[in-house]
């Protein structure tokens, strides 16, 4: 076989990538010695259109044009060209210099050559396309790495869990978007008894998010250690996180102290969303002044004062929530969020409602644009303590007894029969008429309660009631397979007047009527659902 | 088995006054039919619509938000609503929510 020098070479504009990784290829294969010519055809060499209509052998002395590349080639020796084509496309050219025989290229050589050519060409490309795809397979890889990364740093700062605190409930829900963003929340432990309550946002998205997102965290808790004001533990932190932050990142961040003893509420922002406070007189804000952390030193944080009274809670969130969009682009909203609030005064199902809420807005398959973060903290509504609870009169050793038991499955109108046939079974006790009608009202929107939240009017879920009864007390329990945190624990007023004038649904009555039409209400809840227990002493006059 | 009893709302003019007598359960289901009486009675344009619920053996909070309903559209119209027929049970719930600050109740 004479000389075959294969110089695979790039054309400029097409497969680089591939074709340069091809070329490599072909060169470190063992090869007669020679020289390889570095060609690189420009697109508008004449040489190029040349080759792609011809097709075969050409002779590069033949040849006549003004081509910098057929130069090129002259200069490097090279006798024979063999375009490689496939599919019409130029893909390569197999370049040969003088046979080492010095005779001249016979026909049989150039058929040989253009056989080759022929079937080398298809096989090139395969080759080019497998190796395109790899680089693109590696690509992705690389991204879904960097994904992981940035979530897996997320993920590791989050607090683990929320802070148990004796007539407090405290709820977190973090849900990133595909390509991770900067929220984070934390929670600092104070050795009195305050716990820190932060929600951040830093700008950006992936790595560089999480890594400032790690260096914000550990700044914050640095100072909130250190100093206990929040309007200075947000200058501090500001202070020192400028300078270690890149140029045009920045991170919003609102940080709140409470005494769960008082239910007293320090706190300062710097630049986050402004958080929303549920009182039984309509939704408030806890709004205080101070720019985003790391935009520039020397900042001052203005502090304010709240106090949560029984039944209130506190909603922190990011934008992941407010900046959702409609398929119509129309924006979640700050309005929508501080309504639907207003139809919730439970704190602990608030996460669950307005996520709800978010699905039925973005409709089926939104892709989450930004995360989403929802811490809540509410202080537990004031029972009546009206002469100590049926439980406690359990433990004294009253013997109960019980009166029935029955179960129900979860459909609308079943409601009616929880309550004839708790009243039939409790026309022997020593009940006056209004407390068989505030029994059945009460066992009616127990029930409804149970069905709509603890089952989600899951027929194949019964209610379960028990009803007994000792010689003060009649005590009925209403029992559902609660799915997800039922509404059960606010019972506070509602705000007629605001309801009247359209700014509040004029739902929401079901739990206030419960604990007024009995002499004692409880709520328990576990992994298995929530049962809530109904009390009504013999011969009082409750609810009045 | 306990089936609900449709509820009916049907609708009077009396000189100024227009008068929606209810029969049934007011739950989530009334919610057309009392809507519909209501705006029925706003065609009278009285001074006042009385809802009569002596033939209204059941309401619950549903119920009791489609009054608060009704009470909303009245207020923004600047008519007075009353209530008659009412159990002492109900009563005492109209107290207890409040409705009987914005109603007047015979």
């Amino acid at each position: 076989m004479t000389s075959l020098q294969g110089i695979w070479r790039n054309i400029r504009g097409q497969n680089d990538e591939a074709e340069q990784a091809i070329a490599a290829e072909a060169e470190s294969q063992p090869t007669l010695p020679a020289e390889t010519p570095d060609l690189d055809i420009a697109p508008n060499d004449p040489l190029l259109a040349y080759v792609q209509q011809m097709s075969g052998v050409l002779e590069v002395n033949n040849l006549q044009m003004d081509s910098p590349a057929l130069h090129s080639l002259r200069e490097a020796g090279i006798k024979l060209v063999v375009p490689l084509v496939s599919q019409g496309e130029l893909i390569g050219l197999i370049n040969l210099g003088p046979r080492l025989s010095e005779q001249e290229y016979s026909s049989d050589d150039r058929k040989l050559l253009g056989d080759l050519a022929g079937q080398a060409a298809p096989a090139l490309r395969v080759a080019q396309l497998v190796r395109e795809q790899q680089l693109q397979v590696a690509e992705q890889e690389r991204l879904q790495q960097e994904l992981r990364v940035a979530s897996l740093i997320q993920q590791t700062l989050l607090p683990q869990d929320v802070p148990q605190l004796e007539g407090w409930g405290v709820t977190a829900y973090y849900q990133p978007a595909r390509e991770v963003g900067g929220d984070f929340y934390d929670f600092i432990y104070f050795p009195d008894g305050k716990v820190g309550f932060i929600v951040a946002d830093v700008t950006d998205k992936g790595v560089p998010a999480a890594l400032v997102m790690a260096t914000t965290r550990s700044i914050l808790r640095a100072a909130a250690e250190r100093l206990k004001s929040p309007g200075a533990v947000l200058e501090r932190t500001n202070d020192l996180l400028h300078p270690e932050i890149p140029p045009k990142m920045f991170v919003t961040c609102f940080y709140a102290l409470l005494d769960p003893s008082t239910g007293q509420l320090t706190y300062a922002n710097a630049g986050h969303d402004v958080p929303y406070r549920y009182t039984s007189d309509g939704i408030k804000e806890l709004r205080a002044t101070g720019m985003p952390l790391g935009l520039m030193p020397g900042m001052e944080y203005e502090e304010k004062q709240a106090t949560l009274a029984p039944g209130e809670y506190v909603l922190l969130y990011s934008d992941g929530l407010v900046e959702a969009h409609d398929p119509d682009y129309e924006m979640f909203g700050f309005p929508r969020l501080q309504e639907l609030m207003g139809d919730q005064p439970d704190g602990a199902q608030l996460k669950e409602f307005l996520l709800e809420q978010l699905d039925d807005f973005t409709g089926p398959g939104w892709e989450q644009e930004d995360d989403v973060t929802l811490v809540t903290f509410q202080r537990a509504p004031a029972m009546r303590p009206a002469g100590g609870s049926t439980a406690e009169i359990a433990k004294n050793g009253a013997e109960w007894q019980q009166l029935i038991t029955f179960e129900l499955p979860s459909e609308p109108g079943n409601e009616r029969q929880a309550m004839e046939r708790v009243a039939e079974a409790t026309t022997a006790l020593p009940l006056s008429d209004s407390q068989v009608d505030r029994m059945k009202t009460a066992v009616a929107e127990s029930t409804m309660n149970a069905m709509e939240h603890g089952n989600s009017y899951d027929a194949g879920k019964p209610v379960h009631i028990d009803v007994r009864h000792n010689e003060t007390t009649l005590q009925i329990h209403i029992r559902d397979q609660g799915g997800r945190p039922v509404v059960m624990s606010e019972t506070a007023t509602p705000d007629l007047e605001a309801k009247l004038a359209g700014e509040q649904s004029p739902r929401g009555w079901g739990l206030f009527l419960i604990k007024n039409m009995v002499d004692e209400m409880n709520i328990q809840q576990d992994e298995s659902g929530h049962t809530i227990e109904l009390g009504i002493r013999f011969g009082e006059q409750n609810g009045e | 088995m306990i089936t609900a009893e449709e509820f009916v709302a049907t609708v009077q003019q009396e000189g100024t006054m227009a008068v929606i007598t209810m029969h049934g359960e007011i739950n989530g289901l009334a919610d057309p039919a009392l809507d519909n009486a209501y705006t029925e009675a706003e065609e009278f344009n009285p001074d006042k619509v009385i809802l009569d619920f002596a033939d209204v053996d059941y309401i619950n909070s549903t119920g009791i938000a489609l009054i608060v309903g009704v009470l909303a559209r009245a207020r923004a119209a600047r008519r007075s609503i009353g209530a008659t027929g009412l159990s002492e049970h109900y009563r005492e719930i109209f107290t207890i929510t409040r409705l009987s600050d914005f109603m007047d109740i015979q």
